[in-house]
């Protein structure tokens, strides 16, 4: 089993981010990066593929900058085999570029399974996945809760607005991981020992024309002060009121 | 939910750590969050050591992690491994005990002073926690002044047959393995100590739980006796010999716990940060209170000092050239730091400083005996007024 998986370098979802002077970046000074939450699902799933088979290799490939060696090397730690950064000046806004870079690094890898995340949590674009899929002539699962693989064919899970649907097809293919697809290992101490020691091949990013660009960045306004419109039943009539012609909420 | 333990670093102290060191340091952080924090106040109540942890403990790679991969473990420097120590006792000192009773008392003894033959079959087995051990050196009459010890080993003509008690022993009831000190020449003699490997199911071997511990609840401290336990020659040590031995491994447990204190002061400055943000009294944040804001800045400026002071100890030690004065200084400073934190922690929470549900009277409690254990505090001042000195004010 040869898998493939797709991983980026983001903001710990628990750092208080600011933005930077130029208005359209992240100011990273003192920001804690992670792998992406819902990559570490799909290494996670693809180290559980390797080891259930007894054979096979783990690659995994991140577009980023220099930095995001440490995010893969992360992955190593977990179990991965080999990681491959595409590296760039900054991650591009259009995820096309990013996953026209991916397809050009996989394609010949003879792959029977390729894993993203479905989302980064920095940009959310949800757009990699499915247009890696569509670059490769690949057939795309996203959003998956469950995976089983067996004699060439996927069968998945995937949690739609009030129930699960349940989705077959043929391998290779891209399947993006959803939270719920399993428990994602700690990196224990040999692994990260271990890590240091596996191949890390860097290559310069191509994703050829970037079609799209960020211009502008903001933080959410803050949230207005809460008002008390008054005390005991006499205030209802005003609270209801409010609520429907001011909040719009009823 | 509380939100998950960041680390507290004033200074951007991570700068200054390798990426794996890091990376080590992240891992031990995120089980304690997952695994330890969820069940410690319930064992500590019960008095409990909770041993259903140990196998993921062993399988991340928490025990003798600073010694080589050829035996099973992880191979890290002692910064990386100090930085274990650190995130442990930031759960707990019970748990941080354990791991460094296992890693710098039974597994390091064993890999200094122990054949070939021993560190193969040995240490791989304590590395992945199938063993567990403990180390008999303090005796009822014998606590700072380990050279007086009474427990003796004589040489018969299969083996060694011992005799004598060991008292405050971290693991004694849960070992499967002990490693004992004894007297293997006259009792006056203190050249003829020499470390024993012990099987705890050898005949004439107890462990007794110390009962009505009010420290180190979640941890097991037992009095240990040895009544003609006859062991093999295998049993001997090879290269031990005098009370240097397990003073040498009594200076690498005084290193992590330099590091293990610092973790539970962060706890506690951590919990009253929070508390001082979120509780409201006379009409404000306890926090906006100068007295509180006095009590957080001593605590911030202390963790601070004792973050740098282990990070340069740790890479002394790396660099090989640490002395145990040095390390004396960094126990005795970090633990009696800790244990302030926590004292000022626990009277910043108020009444709910007491409970359980926090950690403050939790860390308090046990680092009581963090320092008194591994050199009392007076005992390192002692150790660095005889290095200042020259002169010896012991005895």
């Amino acid at each position: 089993m040869k898998i493939a998986v797709c991983i980026k370098r983001v903001p710990d979802s628990e750092t208080r981010v600011k933005v930077a002077n130029d208005g359209r970046s992240l100011d990273e000074a003192g920001v804690k990066f992670i792998l992406n939450p819902y990559d570490e699902f799909a290494v996670e799933e693809a180290l559980r593929r390797k080891e259930a088979a007894g054979a096979g290799e783990v690659a995994v490939i991140a577009v980023g900058t220099a930095a995001s060696q440490e995010t893969i090397r992360t992955a190593l730690a977990m179990g991965a085999d080999r990681g491959v950064l595409l590296q760039a000046d900054a991650v591009p806004a259009d995820g096309l570029a990013v996953a026209r870079a991916l397809a050009a690094e996989l394609q010949d890898g003879g792959y029977d399974l390729i894993l993203c995340g479905k989302m980064a949590i920095d940009d959310q674009s949800y757009q990699v996945g499915p247009m890696l899929a569509e670059r490769l002539g690949l057939p795309c699962v996203t959003a998956v809760t469950t995976l089983s693989l067996e004699g060439g064919k996927g069968v998945a899970e995937r949690e739609i607005e009030g129930g699960v649907e349940v989705v077959e097809f043929p391998l290779p293919a891209v399947v993006t991981a959803d939270k719920g697809l399993n428990e994602p290992r700690y990196p224990a101490l040999k692994g990260i020992m271990a890590a240091k020691k596996k191949p890390l091949a860097v290559k310069p990013f191509d994703g050829g024309t970037v079609g799209v660009a960020v211009t502008g960045m903001g933080l959410p306004a803050e949230r207005q002060e809460g008002r008390i419109v008054g005390e005991g039943a006499a205030a209802v009539p005003e609270l209801v009121r409010l609520l429907r012609e001011e909040a719009k909420v009823l | 939910m509380a939100p998950r333990f960041q680390g507290i670093d004033f200074y951007d102290g991570d700068s200054l750590l390798s990426e794996e060191e890091r990376a080590v340091r992240d891992t031990v952080r995120d089980w304690v969050e997952d695994e330890l924090m969820p069940v410690i106040a319930e064992h500590y109540l019960e008095g409990k050591f909770p041993r259903e942890l140990v196998p993921r403990m062993a399988e991340l790679g928490f025990f003798g992690a600073n010694l080589p991969e050829e035996y099973g473990c992880a191979g890290l420097n002692n910064v990386a491994y100090g930085l274990i120590m650190q995130e442990l006792e930031r759960g707990d000192s019970g748990v941080r005990s354990f791991a460094s009773v296992q890693g710098a008392l039974v597994m390091y003894p064993i890999y200094a002073f122990g054949s070939e033959e021993q560190k193969k079959r040995y240490l791989p087995a304590l590395a992945s926690g199938e063993l567990i051990g403990c180390f008999g050196l303090t005796e009822p009459d014998y606590g700072s002044n380990p050279g007086g010890m009474i427990t003796v080993a004589r040489e018969t003509a299969d083996g060694w047959v011992l005799n004598g008690a060991k008292m405050w022993i971290t693991n004694g009831s849960t070992a499967q393995l002990a490693i004992v000190w004894a007297k293997t020449g006259p009792i006056e003699d203190v050249s003829s100590i020499r470390g024993f490997i012990v099987p705890t199911d050898a005949k004439g071997f107890t462990a007794k739980d110390q009962k009505g511990k009010l420290s180190l609840r979640a941890s097991d401290t037992s009095e240990l006796v040895l009544e003609d336990v006859h062991v093999g020659k295998d049993a001997l040590l090879p290269r031990s010999g005098g009370i240097k031995s397990p003073l040498m491994c009594l200076t690498q447990a005084r290193y992590g716990i330099a590091w293990g204190a610092i973790g539970a002061a962060m706890a506690c400055y951590d919990e009253a940060v929070s508390y001082a943000k979120n509780r409201v009294m006379f009409g404000k944040p306890i926090g906006a209170f100068q007295i509180q804001q006095v009590r957080l800045a001593e605590m911030l400026t202390e963790i601070t000092k004792a973050q740098l002071l282990c990070l340069q100890l740790g890479r002394l030690k790396d660099r090989g050239t640490v002395t145990p004065q040095q390390v004396s200084l960094a126990k005795r400073n970090n633990v009696d730091m800790a244990t302030e934190c926590a004292r000022e922690a626990r009277r910043l929470l108020g009444a709910n400083g007491i409970l359980a549900e926090y950690q403050a009277m939790r860390h308090l409690a046990n680092l009581e005996s963090v320092y008194t254990y591994e050199g009392t505090h007076d005992v390192h001042s002692l150790i660095l007024g005889q290095e200042i000195t020259g002169l010896s004010a012991f005895g």
